[in-house]
């Protein structure tokens, strides 16, 4: 009896905890993000008087010639094409890196494996896309998220690779199947586990990268969503409520996804690190 | 392996990749040793030999970013294993609020890094934001989070950890989820209380887990920029400037000879760092 008390009292005290840890600051802008400018600029936790969120959620698409519609295109096209890539470049370095091994191999190990602890060399990065006219681009930026992101996927494949069993490749080639038949058309498809895990976490965490962008994609005429928040700040600064709006609005897309994906994009965290 | 098996696995599989990272990220970390070296315009450059790293060495507002880049690492380091480690046991204890913790805890993980840092450097302002004014209902006068030398650099770290803390305890939980039941079964027949069950089986058989933490945490805060960007832009003077950051300075500055030997500098940090933590650590663990 006394302990079941006891153990009731420390969860009520942890959900008490996690409102005032975490809830707190996801409530406070929400809140003021539904107020006026005035409003806004108390900074208080108290319930707006009257409801400004549309008028601000207008506002704030409206600035600067609707250039958050603009970034948020820029950062679904982003997010889209560096995953289509990133899956399929994976994929098949996963594949052959999983089943090949002579010499070269371990090699080609290490430099992926730095991959995943160098921090990236930014002004050559920089002079080597001015240098392909890709500096500025959404190709260049795609290049650099794919790149950037290639290490830590490839593991993950060649890891799921080794659960798929050698005799499927032997049956298929005795068949007669050649190298991408075996891939694209029986490979391929026993892969999407991986596939769905790489889905979910990259595009989160493309969608909410900062640095790339700021470095790679600069300029305020194609702006990325994280870039145009960063943009506002000077812009919005006595404008709370409108700078509020802004972060309401660039979290909800994950926000989604954390509603529908939650397990899997945990299972994917999880896989990766301990792999890693 | 034979002929068949070398046409079928064949390199050119590995042909897009190679492309794409050889370009793209393997070349700039090599050129960044020669162009750390020279005075660059991007257009044409002068070798001035190790000019830029003496630079980095010894001026003052730059080679602050070791002791802050240093710091900053191990302060969200050292936050996001023991709080991860903690809210791992409580989230796999037997508590009804389990799944709903596990979300709200994780959740920060997914949120835009530059969205939590302005978020917070409001809620931080030193006589409006939020916390301050909270403190000073209580009567408690709060110190100027971000404004004072002192601090600012553990304020930012503080929201690191409160966006990062669901990751680390993503990773606990899974770790002790795969500690066998038999162990616990050991422990009760020997009358060990819930003490021992932590300090004696959770702890170093959760190993591994704090092994991937440790090492992916303590990278991650030597590469720290995107939070603490938006937050302080290394000010209050150079009181919260870290390796990333003065890289991203000199960038803008347009000194890319000295930014690029920032790079290797970090680089070379990042390497002195970590390598030897990992290998230490792995030599540790035990297996199961």
């Amino acid at each position: 009896m006394i302990r079941s008390i006891r153990r009731f009292s420390v969860e009520v005290a942890a959900v008490l905890a996690s409102v005032l840890i975490f809830w707190i600051p996801l409530y406070f802008v929400f809140v003021n993000a539904m107020k006026d400018k005035r409003g806004a600029s108390l900074q208080s936790m108290a319930w707006p008087a009257s409801n400004h969120l549309w008028s601000n959620i207008r506002e704030v698409i409206q600035a600067r010639n609707h250039m958050l519609i603009h970034a948020f295109v820029n950062s679904a096209m982003l997010t889209l094409f560096s995953i289509a890539l990133l899956l399929l470049v994976c994929a098949m370095a996963g594949f052959v890196m999983q089943r090949r091994s002579d010499r070269v191999t371990p090699w080609i190990s290490f430099f992926v494996l730095a991959g995943l602890i160098i921090p990236p060399a930014i002004v050559p990065t920089i002079w080597v896309l001015k240098n392909l006219h890709l500096f500025k681009t959404m190709l260049g930026l795609i290049m650099v998220e794919v790149a950037l992101a290639f290490p830590f996927g490839v593991l993950l494949y060649r890891g799921f690779m080794g659960a798929i069993p050698r005799e499927i490749d032997e049956a298929s080639v005795v068949d007669g199947c050649g190298g991408f038949r075996l891939f694209f058309q029986i490979i391929f498809p026993l892969l999407k586990p991986v596939n769905a895990t790489i889905i979910v976490t990259s595009s989160v965490a493309i969608f909410n990268d900062f640095t790339n962008p700021l470095y790679f994609f600069p300029g305020s005429k194609n702006a990325t969503v994280q870039l145009t928040l960063y943009n506002f700040m000077s812009q919005f600064v006595s404008q709370y409520n409108l700078l509020y709006t802004n972060i309401l609005l660039i979290t909800l897309p994950p926000l989604v996804l954390f509603i529908f994906f939650n397990k899997k994009i945990v299972a994917g965290i999880t896989a990766g690190a301990v792999k890693g | 392996m034979n002929k068949v098996w070398k046409r079928t696995y064949t390199y050119y599989f590995l042909l897009p990749a190679a492309i794409i990272y050889l370009i793209i990220f393997i070349l700039p970390t090599f050129m960044s040793f020669f162009f750390g070296m020279t005075r660059w315009t991007l257009q044409d450059w002068t070798y001035i030999g190790l000019e830029n790293f003496k630079t980095f060495f010894q001026e003052s507002s730059l080679n602050i970013g070791f002791k802050n880049t240093f710091i900053y690492a191990v302060v969200t380091c050292g936050l996001k294993v023991v709080f991860g480690l903690l809210l791992g046991v409580f989230l796999t204890s037997k508590i009804r609020t389990k799944n709903y913790l596990r979300s709200v805890v994780f959740f920060p993980t997914l949120v835009s890094t530059i969205a939590v840092g302005i978020a917070f450097s409001t809620l931080m302002h030193p006589t409006e934001g939020l916390i301050n004014t909270t403190l000073a209902s209580l009567g408690i006068s709060g110190p100027d989070w971000l404004g004072d030398t002192r601090i600012a650099l553990l304020s930012v770290a503080f929201v690191d950890v409160w966006k990062g803390v669901g990751f680390a305890t993503v990773i606990y939980i899974a770790g002790i989820m795969s500690i066998p039941e038999e162990y616990y079964e050991a422990l009760q027949i020997d009358g060990g209380n819930s003490w021992h069950k932590f300090w004696n089986i959770i702890l170093p058989l959760s190993r591994p887990a704090t092994n991937a933490v440790i090492i992916l945490a303590f990278i991650g805060g030597l590469r720290s920029f995107d939070i603490l960007w938006p937050m302080t832009r290394g000010g209050p003077g150079f009181a919260t400037d870290v390796i990333a950051s003065i890289i991203y300075k000199q960038y803008q500055a347009g000194f890319y000879g000295l930014a690029t030997a920032g790079n290797v500098i970090l680089f070379l940090f990042v390497s002195v760092l970590a390598f030897p933590l990992s290998l230490y650590l792995n030599r540790r663990e035990v297996d199961l």
